[in-house]
């Protein structure tokens, strides 16, 4: 891979950016560079973050100026290979219960001639599949989950659903993403989970981590109804290291 | 001490300073729709950063004061009354217990502030009180509301104002942001050769701008991953159409945007009318950190421009209005 592009992003903010478009070592590139900005604990820094392929570096311009950050930068940019850096560490692995049919799976037809195979087929791949948190985004913890298999690879519908519940599971372009809160969405909603991405009733409020690892479990409706008032809305978490 | 909503326009809500910190959890800062309307607020109440207050958009409501506090109010100037005898914008008025404030239509921008005592006093989730629509947090408030307010921390202070800013005129600035080299050295040119016109539909997310020329569009725009937004980013959408986006934008996005307006800026295109026209000019990113400043200091840099309230001209011409002063006779 090759060197980040160190960009600027508002008056206070640094995009470090590995790709133009989405990969996986880019993402994991993108995890590893913000660990090792948090490591160095540059002043003035106020903010890290990672999108799926970026880092952003957030800083007071009342206290430090850009031209250190984007140097301090640079040299951790340089530091190394970013190609094959490891994963974090501390990372969870996610079973996920999820309703994959009738109401709460308005588009699974749909999306199953989009990728040739047969809605049975279509779940169960959803549920084999090894996804990953690759970031966090556009509602409170909610996860950009990749990859499903490459014939996933489907283009976003053409007209936006005007509003799709929360816990609503959602694929396009080889991702998922449950739904944190209820909102318009131009994705394919496939199924639906009681897991809620963003609880205030629980410490940490939001559980998922990038870098976290996620598998969905199809369950019946009676099941699915009876996981509404779960912890995790059924979920459980599984330490990986 | 509450305060009792007893009639209230389509868009209040509580805002703050937002929740800063939260972009790698998906949570955008948020927070008030005109940063500076709202500082002028906390300064002018002796509220510390982060006091909840009340954002009205376009048109406030009807408030019961249920015991004696100041009130402080800022941003958009907005036709208020105590007890139906006008009172000062950019200013803090003394309510008594039982009295009724009314705040109406919004005159000069769209979002005014409105700061009881010291802040009012919600729950705070995620570190913020106020309603952020997309990431689920808080909702608009509605007739019947009952809100607490803290402590006045200063509630035997004499009525202060703020001398309002002259209106800038110039143009907006702008800086560039990640994915300004998408679109060419013509498209940039033309982009601050425009004069833009801010569109009916905005909100809290963002605003429209209208123009009359070819869509402002980038190359290779739709294979593109989402990446992080700022708050001020000029996002060009499908069709080429530009949106500045405001506090409440989501931290992530698709769309190509052309640069980020500078949040000294900011306000402007917030409080903008309907119909109002803009330009926009590239400064370098050295211009645009010279510009930055920080909430904290800006709060400091307004509370020693506070004067105390003695007689307001535009209180005067209220008065007219009301005729509690003889009008010259007509003939």
């Amino acid at each position: 891979m090759t060197r980040p592009e160190i960009l600027p992003l508002g008056p206070d903010g640094v995009l470090v950016r590995f790709a133009d478009a989405l990969s996986e070592p880019a993402n994991r590139a993108a995890l590893a560079f913000r660990a090792m900005v948090d490591a160095s604990a540059l002043e003035g820094v106020s903010e890290t973050a990672t999108s799926l392929t970026s880092t952003l570096v957030r800083f007071r311009p009342d206290q430090v100026r850009r031209t250190v950050i984007e140097e301090a930068l640079f040299r951790i940019a340089e530091s190394r290979e970013w190609s094959d850096v490891p994963l974090p560490e501390g990372r969870t692995l996610w079973h996920i219960p999820a309703l994959f049919e009738g109401p709460e799976a308005p588009d699974l037809e749909a999306v199953s001639r989009e990728i040739g195979r047969d809605p049975e087929t279509a779940i169960s791949e959803l549920t084999a599949a090894p996804l990953r948190v690759l970031a966090l985004g556009f509602a409170p913890g909610q996860p950009y989950l990749g990859f499903l298999p490459e014939h996933w690879n489907i283009p976003r519908r053409t007209e936006i659903t005007p509003e799709v519940p929360r816990g609503a599971v959602v694929v396009a372009v080889r991702q998922v993403i449950p739904f944190a809160n209820p909102a318009p969405t131009g994705w394919w909603q496939v199924g639906r989970t009681a897991f809620r991405c963003h609880d205030p009733e629980l410490d940490p409020a939001i559980p998922l981590k990038p870098g976290d690892e996620l598998r969905f479990q199809a369950v019946s409706r009676e099941e699915f109804s009876r996981l509404s008032g779960a912890m995790h809305g059924g979920a459980e978490p599984e330490a990986i290291g | 001490m509450t305060l009792r909503i007893e009639r209230i326009g389509p868009a209040v809500s509580i805002q703050d300073a937002g929740r800063p910190g939260g972009m790698g959890l998906g949570l955008s800062r948020s927070g008030a729709a005109d940063r500076q309307g709202y500082i002028a607020a906390c300064a002018l109440a002796g509220a510390p950063l982060g006091a909840a207050a009340m954002e009205m958009a376009g048109f406030g409501g009807r408030f019961r004061v249920e015991a004696p506090t100041r009130i402080a109010l800022a941003g958009a100037r907005m036709r208020a009354s105590l007890d139906g005898a006008p009172i000062a914008w950019n200013a803090t008025n003394i309510a008594s217990a039982g009295s009724v404030l009314d705040i109406g239509a919004a005159e000069d921008g769209v979002y005014g502030y409105l700061l009881p005592g010291g802040g009012l006093d919600t729950p705070e989730e995620l570190g913020g009180r106020g309603f952020h629509r997309i990431a689920g947090l808080g909702r608009p408030l509605k007739e019947g509301d009952r809100l607490s307010v803290l402590p006045d921390p200063a509630p035997d202070a004499p009525p202060l104002i703020l001398p309002t800013p002259a209106p800038e005129t110039g143009p907006t600035r702008v800086m560039p942001g990640p994915q300004t080299a998408l679109f060419d050295t013509d498209t940039r040119e033309r982009f601050e050769a425009t004069v833009f016109t801010r569109s009916a539909k905005a909100n809290r997310q963002g605003v429209r701008l209208d123009q009359d020329g070819a869509p402002f569009t980038a190359g290779a725009q739709l294979q593109r991953v989402s990446d992080f937004i700022s708050e001020g980013d000029i996002q060009m959408t499908g069709d080429g159409t530009p949106y500045v986006l405001l506090a409440d934008c989501q931290t992530m996005g698709g769309y190509p945007r052309i640069g980020t307006v500078l949040p000294v800026d900011l306000n402007r295109i917030a409080q903008a009318l309907p119909g109002q026209e803009f330009r926009f000019r590239f400064v370098s990113t050295e211009e645009a950190e010279a510009l930055w400043m920080a909430d904290e200091h800006l709060l400091a840099r307004l509370r020693k421009k506070l004067n105390p309230l003695v007689r307001d001209p535009r209180m005067m011409s209220d008065l007219l209005d009301y005729e509690l002063i003889g009008k010259p006779l007509a003939d």
